[in-house]
């Protein structure tokens, strides 16, 4: 139990050892440095974490680190899973963070090498936090530390400080309504400790207005829609480790948030609350997975992945939380068993891919689809590590996201008769988003692995490109290791879920491990279907040598109709690939193309250039947030004219507040 | 263990003789003589013996795939309930894993059209993962409309409740599935109206374009695979939808051989009709599919929906 | 329901199969009852491509005998050549050989495709088919008739 806390802390003093040395180290080796204590940290971490979801427990009081509130720090299992996965993921993102940083990619300076591992510990504590303002606290380093890290590359491109200031502004609006909902919460529980809140008595409407406002904040760092804007900019512009980082980490820690405010600190609610959160999961799964499909750019593809990933979890969470409501705690059991299980793979197949689209940005400098493809054979590893984790996200087996959305599917097929009337209307729904986004992650994850990396390259930087040094393929390995891991042993994973499940709902009866676990009725076993496929595939090979009657093989041309050799512009791209989902999907995506023709001066009739623009904007950001841009500039260049450098003026305005204030003040009262 | 065995080689050897079959219909109602069923045998047998080759600048997707895909279809036949409930890979034997690996044998190959950076390689790859992307759902919100009153998504639990509860199979639940899941079928394995197997014009394609650059043994493989897949799904419906005469756990000899007659009877029945349906329909244009695949994905969420509520 | 009253008027328009009289090709041995067959018109007038359409319509049926015209050269066994071979068409057609998996057929389909019938000596024409790829069987006419197309269609399958 003591164990725990050991290893914990010692994650968090090599974050902070690792900090230090980039701070005073020496400019040359600095990211090797870093990199390597905060692999360690990374693996101290998931130590700690697995050690805390076998049941050790862990708590802190620092009362005089922050002054009138103090540090309260508490390790459950559920925080155990969290801290795992992050310590997973920083490790393999730290390793490969060691070869990136060379020859003037990734973030090499002293701010930026010291902001990862300041990044990783605040990650670390917000799953530990036990108080409100510890939450708070960690959670606003947590934003600022990879507000720094999202910057890093700022001075190369000019889109980076735009993404970052969306990051900030959306990071920020979380942070405010997290802020109100929990202050609300502390003063009428009376004390700010998770355990006071656990304990307190909340009128109905007071709970409720507690956990929209924090599901409204937490669900904006998980990327859900309709808050998502910012992480399709953010991840793309940050440095690609850092990206993983993000997208396989830090986003998990929105519904950890959901997860211990709404089932733990206010023990489930009515039943609107988690259907709330189930259909803004669905929104996001489906629409997150709509543009991942049209994406031609590599890392804003695996960003909207990111939200359609969260937004399966999110459909994993409602359900479990419904669930508990209507009192079928086996069923919440494996339901959130599968939102949990989601989380751990869906870490692990993001920390692959982002960090393999980090690999193919560096050795062609591009991220567009379109300008990529034939890394096969000049990049074999990056490849085939990237193949590993397009498998994995597809939901095919033998991939791991497949098992977990078997078993979310599982739950919601016992759910029908829990439900009530909107269950019944809302349940068919969410399995509907689930195998809409299951198909549609099939011809994402099959445009950006088969246009990006097989065929021919479509351009000469792709042409010219070179395999990645071995701290990053190492760091890629490692990460696709995990994924295999989780694939084909799920039996030792799903086991080790139990307890954090146990934390918030009372599972018990049919357990996941049941399902997954070959023998009983309607189980699983993913292994076997490994193993099958493998056996299957041995038997065609075999076959085919047994009749095989010319061993030779004959290399030819490709056929290309008897026409001359086809150039690379001929090939497919991933714009042409997506083309027909975006025209049968075009009333939700609403494309938009532009054709501009340039007419030469003698005459209309003679076109001198004819430009051909498509692309799919976020139609959230161009309907939402656009109009709500334009009036907050309208009503700033409005209050300029309030300023006007009069000293007179301002002590009028002065006046006027406390005249004001004291008027309410004297009514209320 | 004997079942399996039976059924796998039934599916093997007996898969290219029911495309001889629907071939052998269609051409007699085309009011042609047809080259017999033995045909899709003959072509399979000479292509065996000829000369694959591998075009220049393709790579081991390119290879990997003709492997991958009578991988999957061979699996996908040994925990199928066709003529035995009882497969030994019981871990295997779900619905959803079995959509999920036909799904992935489809997948190895429009990756394997990308792989060769064609022009038509990348049309076909494109429509077939359109296609694909449309009817993985349908199949999953089928097959989950039909669990819900099973509890199960177990193949052999499926059809067993549906063989001891006869009267289920005509619940709006089954009728709206069986549709939805005939109609993707259709689709999956490239049928007319959504794609035509006899064509001989690329842009028309979808499931040809992909193998245009395959030859010689390769091509046998990939051909193969298609045949089985034909006829896994059709035998997938017919014991969903007709789950009679499927040998049970422990079943001897005797029942085996005519649980096989009896899916062999069914299947060829079923892809018979499908032939002679054919005959009576017109490819829909690319941009029409999408449609009739919504239709099928609309009517497979109304059984999802049926099924919650008579659950 | 009018197609199917149709289908059951009409019955079988395919004429029964004639007599052989013609030799198998050695090939045939080896392709045993199927041949793939690419088509390839290398400067045709259409007047053949209208007999192999004939020839493989209802009434001639060449799929009967175990031949199917296909795609891609690289599923065919045989490339079925008509028309003399134009300039533009002689490199196209060579490269078409080479992308037939071997061992592969040619078939010289029609006068033109032997040797240029009316069009020898224009100055479109690069030659008769054996001037650009080497010719396993000739087929005489102008254009040849479905029977003529079926039986050397039939020396190939052995059928």
């Amino acid at each position: 139990m003591i164990l725990v806390g050991v290893w914990y802390v010692a994650a968090l003093s090599a974050c902070a050892l690792a900090a230090l040395a980039a701070v005073l180290g020496p400019a040359r080796g600095r990211p090797a440095l870093v990199g390597t204590i905060t692999v360690g940290a990374g693996a101290l971490a998931a130590v700690a974490g697995v050690a805390a979801m076998g049941g050790g427990g862990w708590q802190a009081w620092l009362p005089e680190v922050l002054p009138l509130a103090g540090v309260r720090l508490a390790i459950d299992p559920l925080s155990g899973v969290f801290i795992a996965v992050t310590g997973a993921v920083t490790s393999c993102a730290a390793l490969y963070g060691v070869g990136y940083a060379k020859d003037g990619h990734g973030p090499a300076g002293r701010v930026t090498q010291a902001a990862v591992p300041l990044f990783v510990a605040s990650m670390l504590l917000v799953p530990a936090a036990a108080s409100v303002s510890t939450l708070l606290l960690t959670w606003e380093l947590m934003a600022i530390t990879s507000l720094l890290l999202v910057l890093a590359e700022h001075r190369r491109r000019a889109a980076v400080g735009e993404a970052a200031l969306w990051y900030a502004v959306m990071t920020h609006l979380g942070l405010v309504a997290i802020l109100s909902g929990l202050f609300a919460f502390a003063a009428s529980a009376g004390g700010e400790s998770f355990a006071q809140l656990r304990a307190a008595e909340l009128s109905p409407a007071m709970r409720s207005a507690v956990f929209v406002a924090t599901f409204v904040g937490f669900a904006s760092k998980a990327g859900i829609v309709p808050l998502h804007v910012w992480l399709p900019r953010a991840h793309p512009e940050a440095p690609s480790h850092v990206s993983a980082l993000m997208s396989a980490a830090m986003v998990n820690l929105g519904c950890y948030g959901i997860l211990r405010v709404g089932l733990d600190l206010l023990g489930g609610g009515p039943a609107w609350w988690w259907l709330l959160v189930l259909a803004a999961g669905a929104v996001s799964a489906l629409y997150g997975i709509l543009h991942a499909v049209v994406a031609a750019d590599l890392k804003r593809l695996l960003a909207y992945s990111t939200t359609e990933n969260m937004g399966l979890v999110l459909i994993g969470l409602g359900a479990a939380g419904f669930f508990a409501t209507a009192g079928f705690d086996a069923l919440a059991g494996v339901a959130l068993t599968a939102a949990l299980l989601h989380v751990v793979n869906h870490a692990a197949f993001k920390t692959v891919l982002f960090l393999a689209a980090g690999s193919v940005l560096r050795a062609t400098g591009t991220r567009d689809l379109d300008a990529l493809g034939g890394l096969r054979t000049r990049m074999p590893y990056t490849t085939g590590l990237f193949a590993v984790g397009a498998l994995c996200a597809s939901a095919l087996p033998p991939g791991n996201a497949f098992i977990s959305e078997w078993l979310l599917l599982q739950s919601l097929i016992q759910s029908g008769s829990v439900s009530g009337l909107a269950g019944v209307v809302l349940m068919p729904l969410a399995v509907a988003v689930i195998a809409l986004s299951a198909g549609l992650a099939v011809a994402t994850f099959v445009k950006a692995f088969g246009v990006g990396f097989l065929a021919r390259p479509r351009s000469p930087a792709a042409g010219a490109a070179r395999e990645s040094p071995p701290a990053m393929v190492g760091g890629m390995a490692l990460a696709a290791g995990c994924c295999l891991a989780l694939a084909l042993a799920p039996v030792l994973i799903v086991p080790a879920l139990t307890r954090p499940v146990l934390a918030v709902v009372a599972g018990t009866g049919v357990s996941a491990r049941d399902l997954i676990l070959a023998g009983g009725a309607g189980a699983i076993s993913p292994t076997l279907i490994a193993a099958a496929l493998v056996l299957a595939v041995g038997a065609v090979l075999a076959l085919t040598r047994a009749v095989m009657v010319r061993r030779s093989r004959r290399v030819a041309r490709l056929w290309d109709c008897g026409a001359g050799p086809m150039s690379a512009r001929m090939e497919y791209t991933a714009t042409s690939f997506a083309e027909p989902l975006q025209r049968v999907f075009d009333d939700v995506l609403a494309p938009e193309n532009d054709v501009d023709v340039t007419p030469a001066r003698e005459s209309a009739y003679l076109v001198r250039r004819v430009a051909f623009h498509a692309r799919v904007p976020d139609r959230i950001e161009r309907r939402l947030y656009d109009p709500l841009l334009a009036v907050a500039d309208d009503v700033g260049i409005r209050a300029r004219r309030l300023a006007n450098g009069s000293v007179h003026r301002y002590l009028a305005f002065g006046f006027c507040v406390l005249t004001g204030a004291l008027v309410v003040l004297a009514v209320i009262e | 263990m004997a079942g399996v065995v039976l059924q796998v080689v039934l599916v093997g050897l007996g898969s290219p003789l029911l495309v001889g079959v629907m071939r052998q219909v269609r051409a007699r109602l085309e009011g042609r003589a047809g080259a017999g069923i033995w045909q899709p045998w003959r072509d399979l047998r000479k292509l065996m013996r000829r000369q694959p080759i591998t075009p220049a600048g393709t790579g081991w997707m390119f290879r990997a795939a003709p492997l991958l895909l009578p991988g999957t279809a061979l699996v996908v036949a040994s925990v199928v309930p066709l003529v035995t409930t009882a497969s030994p890979l019981d871990g295997v034997a779900d619905l959803f894993a079995v959509t999920a690996l036909l799904t992935l044998g489809s997948v190895a190959l429009a990756l394997a059209g990308l792989d060769t950076g064609t022009a038509f390689g990348g049309m076909g790859a494109s429509r077939e993962v359109t296609v694909l992307a449309l009817v993985e759902p349908t199949i999953l919100l089928s097959v989950f409309a039909l669990s819900v009153p099973a509890g199960s998504t177990n193949l052999g639990d499926i059809v067993t409740a549906a063989a001891e509860h006869p009267l289920s199979l005509i619940s709006p639940v089954s009728l709206l599935a069986a549709v939805a899941l005939v109609i993707v079928s259709i689709a999956e394995t490239g049928r007319i109206p959504v794609d035509n197997p006899a064509t001989h014009l690329e842009l028309t394609m979808i499931h040809e374009a992909m193998t245009l650059e395959y030859a010689g043994l390769d091509l046998a493989l990939i051909e193969w695979a298609s045949a089985m897949r034909l006829s896994l799904l059709l035998g997938l419906l017919a014991g969903l939808f007709a789950p009679w005469g499927i040998a049970t756990a422990g079943a001897g000899p005797l029942a085996l051989l005519v649980a096989a007659v009896v899916i062999a009877l069914k299947v060829t029945v079923l892809g018979g009709l499908l032939a002679a349906s054919e005959v009576f329909m017109a490819k829909l244009r690319l941009f029409r599919i999408p449609e009739l695949l919504a239709g099928s994905f609309l009517m497979a969420l109304l059984a999802v929906a049926a099924s919650y509520f008579l659950a | 329901m009018s197609l199917l009253r149709k289908i059951r008027k009409t019955g079988r328009v395919a004429e029964p199969a004639p007599e052989r009289t013609l030799e198998d090709l050695p090939a045939a041995a080896q392709l045993r009852g199927s041949v793939q067959i690419r088509h390839v018109d290398a400067g045709s007038c259409n007047g053949c491509e209208v007999e192999i359409a004939s020839a493989f319509g209802p009434v001639y049926d060449g799929e009967r005998y175990g031949a199917r015209l296909v795609a891609s050269p690289r599923h065919a066994d045989a490339l079925l050549v008509t028309g003399p071979v134009t300039r533009n068409m002689a490199s196209a057609l060579r490269r078409t050989f080479e992308a037939v998996p071997e061992p592969r057929l040619v078939v010289a389909l029609g006068d033109c495709a032997r040797d240029c019938g009316v069009f020898a000596g224009a100055y479109g024409v690069a030659g008769a088919v054996r001037d650009v790829v080497p010719v396993d069987l000739e087929v005489p006419g102008c254009p040849p008739e479905p029977q003529v197309i079926i039986e050397a269609l039939r020396r190939m399958t052995g059928r």
